[in-house]
């Protein structure tokens, strides 16, 4: 079982990884938004928001913060994630689930393409 | 919504939505019954909304009229033969309470409410959370974690992704091997 000594470690790991950011452009922060008012919620934001946390964390990616915001204004597309690389257009993704987090997580994150299949489709 | 967990991640939402910069969480199961409570010290709602609050078509919001979450949780705990109860003071902050009969057929699972909290782990407010099952007791305090981190930021993915594991252990072994 998992004890909150262990916290220690990663701690230590960390003041030595924010040290060297001390001197980075806070500018250069990926921002994974996602919407966890009810609508997200209620149609599946959790495992997407924890899954993009394991992804982050799992590729030891330090520019990338996953965070958690109201309604993103379209409730019957949740759940929905919006990414915001620098110096791009804002995208967002829609009905997402944690099957298509690493695809995301792979292709726009890791290689700059967007996803075009997770965008908002014509009718 | 299918489990518990995500009607009091929503109601925890309430709270920061309202700035709060503490908020306490109990679950207390004892006696066949499943005990919740979300105490916050934000902005509080007057006497007049707080009349209306249950209804699904006020919310504080301005974009429009809709506030599911505080009717959902009502609904889901008088579904299960519980009670709900909601108290604010304007400027000191709101109590939520929802009890639940744990063997009542028509009671939504807990989940996974390790799952259900990272999302509100924050270095903007504390969260203290009280999970009690039988008299066994886990306490989760992230004013005592940050102490801990000594200014490492607590909503760093690092230490959410331990922070989901830590939780989801301690909640199992007090729920010794019971299905909430």
């Amino acid at each position: 079982m998992k004890s909150i000594e262990e916290i220690m470690a990663i701690r230590d790991k960390m003041k030595a990884q924010i040290s060297n950011r001390d001197n980075a452009d806070d500018s250069t922060e990926t921002r994974i938004v996602v919407g966890l008012a009810t609508c997200g919620i209620a149609a599946g934001a959790v495992p997407v928001f924890n899954a993009f946390v394991e992804e982050v964390q799992k590729r030891n990616l330090e520019n990338v913060r996953v965070v958690r915001s109201g309604c993103l204004g379209m409730c019957k597309l949740e759940p929905m994630v919006e990414v915001f690389v620098p110096g791009e257009e804002k995208v967002t993704y829609v009905y997402i689930t944690p099957d298509k987090v690493k695809k995301i997580m792979d292709d726009h994150i890791e290689k700059g393409k967007v996803c075009s299949e997770f965008l908002i489709q014509e009718a | 919504m299918r489990e518990l967990s995500l009607h009091f991640l929503d109601i925890i939402t309430n709270s920061i939505k309202a700035d709060a910069k503490n908020i306490r969480f109990y679950i207390i199961v004892k006696d066949n019954v499943l005990n919740m409570e979300i105490i916050d010290d934000g902005k509080g709602m007057s006497e007049e909304f707080l009349e209306k609050v249950v209804d699904p078509f006020k919310t504080t919001r301005t974009t429009r009229n809709i506030g599911m979450g505080i009717p959902l949780l009502k609904q889901a705990a008088e579904a299960a033969g519980g009670k709900f109860k909601i108290e604010s003071t304007l400027g000191k902050g709101t109590t939520v309470k929802a009890s639940f009969i744990l063997k009542h057929i028509d009671r939504a699972p807990l989940g996974n409410l390790a799952d259900a909290l990272i999302p509100v782990i924050s270095e903007n407010f504390d969260f203290f959370m009280h999970y009690e099952v039988d008299g066994e007791i886990f306490i989760f305090d992230t004013k005592e974690i940050k102490k801990m981190l000594d200014g490492v930021p607590i909503d760093s993915q690092e230490i959410l992704a331990y922070l989901n594991g830590y939780l989801a252990d301690n909640i199992k072994n007090i729920n010794g091997g019971k299905i909430l």
